[in-house]
């Protein structure tokens, strides 16, 4: 089962957490403890992502199967075991998680100057509760990362944000908890009906078609919140601006994937009727996402909050491709979430490197920065333009394969999330052009310094992942193919008339039927497990 | 060995550790009354001793065979050892906690520990009654030592008007449980559990008046619970009585009279869930929804604690009103962690005090996470607890009480006691705002030093508290055990 002969994905989860103690034992004068935080901090999350690295090498390719499965007893008095395993939707989530720790390390070496220590451990604590919450295969050990993650994002917004942090960290926390205990309830329903909490049984079990409505809303108002969808988007956008650079890193390019995540782990296999019931619905939110967010992003005055509102846009392309619910769709979203994941975490670190400078965000105290910063204004153009969706850049994949998912559905689908894509060229450029190019005409301006070999070290391999997954798309798709393939056929099992009448007798499995062949394969090694 | 001295043998041993409390406790009774001098030493000695005869009765209840002793008025069950434990642990983390409470040392009283053990007497004869008449004794012990330790500060007018409010409602409550047994007597002829289990199996239609009665005794336990609409007495007493007592009466009492109701309820009067049910439902109700509400608007930390713990009560009585194993086995469990979290609150408001004075108003906590790295990080790890956010414990006990809920139907309930949860979490964030975002006050004097009984106290609470879930399966057994006996 555990194709390295070691807990891997256990030591990848908890390891972070090791270093993070490791930090808050240090003793010292404030600047050494400071200075050794910030090592520590970058040693520890590199080596987490050097070991990450090993998932990628040894993943197997050819099966839909959870893969580096653990299972240690944990409440087995009430059927719930610690399960971890990945497969190929989670694997590449679990790689971005690892990936923008040491870069969110590395950005913020010189910008907090305050409470390092403390920082940098909320840092390596949230990217346990990250990898855990992708990496669960248990109901509720998912649920207690997902939630987890909670704690040091609102510390870290409320202790080393902006001047709103206060307002927005509760904003923050209250939304995603009540959110989250909905599907509390939701999960606990299910694990009284299903009597486990084992995501690789509860996938492809049969539930009554009524349950599943209830559950689905109950996901729904979690993993809405999380994605965030409109109506319930609102603390994005101050989460975002009062976060500091590297919490709305995180924040963009990780949490909002736990939402996107949450969709295609449970929602869709689990509740195969109910997302078919809802998806007009899903369209209809994510369409008024995608163009009334474009548009309140093109009337920002602030970079962050700008960008803010394009993240909702494009998470709405991604819960258009995850509920058109064919092959297309859902590669589609699964890049896009990877794309926006790394353009979206680059383009805030790229406002973060003007902030560290100016300690402004206001676009109009901007302008003509291409004169002074060169490099910079090349780096910020490459991540506008994946932002937008430019052929050759990791955006355009995405939005392209959701696009034609979304074809086969329905034109106007298609038509109105293609113009999320008019729309963001619209915003992003302006916001471009104010920002880099006209006349340098402030004092303040001219005296800013281009890129610092540490920004650089930033930077190039966000640029590097841009342009490649842009370039050669098959290296990141080839490892979530035969999962989605898994996850669709199960799907369709599961929608298929004669599942209908297997759902109605919880217990009529005949192993005979090409449904439950399907998810007995889909759902893997359940049985040798036993 | 005749079979007389054989019963009195098995007796004893049945009651061993409330018989090792109550020679503990007259011992040191004796040695700080007759004293030579009563020195800082003698004051240490009877700290530890108490503690030291506490340990020992937790130790030994964990070696104890069940039964029935006294004639059936006695039962030493799992539910009850279950009990005496956390009230057990209770005790000795506000022993702890009262170790060093008063800086000064003329004012230290050499009773407190005794008291405090009395108390725990009470508590423990409480949960292994088995019948009305030794429930109710127990419950006026583990009382009237509860009202001497709220007036404790004799000299502090806040402390004697909290004792008063608490000795008359507490004896208004008494009144009515005594009642209500008295009724329950008249309608059954008996007031031994195991009857009262045999009439309501045998008797066909139900007497009106011994419904009434059992009305009665809810709402007299109601009181010493402290669930809407019996709370009055609790913000009052939890402001006014001294931080150590607070975190007594507000853990151990509650942990005794949540799991007599289980006893009476769940177990003895089982077979009437219909006629009470509804009542828990509506009392647990009434005290989610209050205690979520009326917590935002206080300013002071012991009052909002007050309020936290008649919330606390509200989802502990979800599991009750289940009414089945799962039901009760939650309430176990919740109660359990809830122990640790509220006297570890307590424990830092006494910690975080300056010049000798506790830190009660939310504002005073100001800076803390910056004057006091460590004590900032537990009383983050006690509130966010006590919101229920995972990992910690308090999301555990909240996860079972509500997967208890939705496996009895109770969806209702479950409904309102997450959305409440999410009310609740704004004030515990509130504390965590003011310790970590908020600047500390310029021009006040700096914070005491901390005693390393209090700094002892507090960690045990917090790592209990953070760690639960690396080893959760020990606790659950218990519980399990614990509620499996009850229901036979």
């Amino acid at each position: 089962m555990n194709q390295v002969g070691f807990p891997l994905l256990s030591l990848i989860t908890w390891l972070p957490l090791v270093g993070g103690l490791f930090i808050l034992f240090m003793r010292g004068e404030p600047e050494v403890v400071a200075r050794n935080a910030r090592w520590g901090a970058l040693w520890t999350s590199l080596l987490v992502f050097a070991l990450s690295l090993l998932l990628l090498v040894r993943f197997d390719f050819s099966t839909s199967r959870f893969q580096f499965v653990e299972d240690v007893h944990w409440l087995s008095a009430f059927g719930v075991d610690y399960r971890m395993g990945v497969d190929g939707i989670s694997v590449l989530f679990v790689l971005l998680s690892t990936f923008l720790t040491p870069i969110c390390v590395l950005s913020s070496w010189e910008a907090v100057k305050e409470n390092v220590r403390e920082y940098m451990l909320a840092f390596l604590i949230l990217e346990t509760m990250m990898v855990g919450a992708f990496s669960a295969l248990d109901f509720v050990v998912f649920y207690v990362f997902f939630e987890g993650v909670l704690i040091p994002m609102f510390l870290i917004i409320g202790v080393w944000g902006g001047p709103r942090r206060i307002y927005s960290a509760f904003k923050f926390f209250l939304y995603t908890l009540a959110g989250s205990v909905l599907m509390l309830l939701a999960l606990v329903a299910l694990w009284y009906y299903a009597g486990t909490t084992d995501l690789t049984k509860l996938i492809g079990m049969p539930i009554p078609t009524r349950l599943q409505y209830w559950l689905f809303l109950a996901f729904l108002a979690s993993f809405a919140v999380k994605v965030p969808m409109w109506p319930v988007h609102t603390w994005l956008p101050d989460a975002h601006v009062e976060a500091p650079t590297a919490g709305s890193v995180i924040l963009a390019g990780v949490l909002l994937k736990m939402g996107g995540y949450g969709f295609l782990r449970f929602s869709l296999p689990m509740l195969p009727q109910a997302s078919l019931y809802f998806a007009p619905l899903m369209f209809a939110l994510s369409v008024v996402a995608i163009v009334y967010t474009s548009l309140v992003a093109l009337a920002q005055t602030d970079m962050k909050k700008l960008i803010a509102y394009s993240s909702v846009a494009h998470m709405g392309v991604v819960t258009i491709g995850i509920f058109v619910a064919n092959a297309n769709g859902i590669n589609g979203a699964l890049y896009q979430m990877l794309s926006h994941g790394i353009v979206s975490a680059a383009l805030f670190l790229c406002v973060g490197v003007v902030y560290d400078r100016l300690h402004t965000r206001e676009i109009a105290r901007y302008g003509g920065l291409a004169a002074r910063m060169p490099i910079y204004a090349v780096v910020f153009m490459v991540f506008s333009l994946a932002s937008v969706g430019l052929p050759g850049t990791s955006g355009f994949i995405g939005e392209l394969l959701v696009i034609i998912g979304a074809l086969r559905i329905n034109f106007w689908l298609a038509l109105f999330g293609a113009t999320g894509m008019i729309l963001g060229a619209a915003y992003m450029l302006y916001l471009y052009r104010r920002v880099i190019f006209g006349p340098l005409t402030r004092a303040e301006l001219r005296a800013m310094l281009d890129l610092s070999p540490r920004e650089i070290a930033v930077f190039a391999p966000l640029v590097a992942l841009t342009l490649w997954m842009g370039v050669y798309p098959a290296t990141f798709t080839h490892y979530f193919q035969s999962s989605v393939d898994g996850l669709l056929r199960q799907r369709e099992a599961a929608l298929a008339p004669a599942s209908h009448l297997a759902a109605a007798h919880l217990t009529a499995t005949d192993p005979a039927t090409p449904a439950s062949v399907i998810e007995a394969s889909f759902v893997g090694s359940e049985g040798g497990r036993q | 060995m005749t079979a007389g001295s054989a019963m009195i043998m098995s007796n004893w041993l049945a009651s061993l550790p409330e018989i090792v409390c109550l020679a503990g406790g007259l011992i040191l009774l004796m040695g700080g009354v007759f004293a030579p001098e009563r020195g800082v030493l003698l004051l240490k000695g009877i700290d530890l001793g108490a503690i030291g005869v506490l340990l020992l009765a937790g130790v030994l209840l964990l070696g104890l065979d069940g039964g029935l002793a006294y004639g059936g008025q006695f039962i030493a069950d799992p539910m009850a050892a279950y009990a005496k434990l956390f009230v057990i642990v209770s005790a000795i983390l506000a022993l702890t906690l009262a170790m060093d409470y008063e800086t000064d040392v003329e004012k230290k009283r050499f009773e407190y520990p005794i008291v405090v053990i009395f108390s725990v007497i009470g508590m423990m004869v409480m949960v292994s009654a088995a019948n009305l008449l030794m429930l109710y004794l127990g419950l006026e012990l583990q009382s009237l030592a509860l009202y001497v330790l709220t007036a404790f500060r004799r000299d502090d007018r806040r402390a004697s008007e909290a004792a008063v409010k608490f000795f008359v409602l507490g004896s208004l409550a008494s009144g009515l449980f005594l009642y209500g047994a008295s009724l329950i007597y008249g309608f059954t002829g008996t007031i031994t559990f195991t009857d009262l289990v045999r009439f309501l199996a045998a008797s066909r239609a139900l007497d009106l008046g011994l419904v009434v009665g059992l009305v009665f005794v809810i709402a007299g336990l109601g009181f010493k619970v402290a669930a809407v609409p019996f709370h009055m007495w609790t913000p009052d007493v939890y402001e006014g009585a001294p931080s150590p007592t607070t975190a007594f009466v507000g853990t151990a009492p509650k942990v005794a009279t949540m799991f007599l109701l289980v006893r009476l309820l769940g177990g003895t009067f089982g077979g009437l869930l219909g006629h009470w049910q509804i009542i828990v439902e509506v009392i647990s109700i009434a005290s989610m929804i209050w205690g979520a509400l009326a917590a935002i608007a206080q300013n002071n930390l012991k009052r909002m604690m007050a309020y936290s713990s008649i919330g606390h009560m509200g989802y502990a009585l979800i599991g009750l009103a289940c009414g089945n194993q799962a039901g009760l086995e939650a309430v176990l469990i919740y109660l359990a962690i809830y122990v640790f979290s509220f006297a570890g609150t307590l424990g830092v408001i006494i910690a975080a005090r300056r010049g000798g004075i506790d830190c009660e108003r939310i504002a005073d906590f100001a800076g803390l996470g910056r004057e006091h790295p460590g004590l900032a990080l537990a009383m983050a790890v006690f509130m966010f607890s006590l919101a229920g956010i995972p990992p910690l414990s308090g999301f555990f006990a909240k996860l079972y009480v509500f997967k208890a809920a939705m496996q009895t139907g109770l969806v209702t309930l479950a409904v309102i006691g997450v959305l409440t949860s999410v009310i609740g979490a704004f004030y515990y964030l509130r504390v965590i705002k003011v310790m970590y975002f908020d600047a500390a006050p310029q021009g006040v004097a700096p914070r005491d030093a901390l005693p390393g009984s209090l700094g002892f106290a507090i960690s045990l609470s917090a790592l209990v508290t953070a760690l639960l879930f690396l080893f959760p399966a020990p606790l659950f057994d218990l519980a399990h055990e614990a509620a499996r006996h009850l229901l036979g």
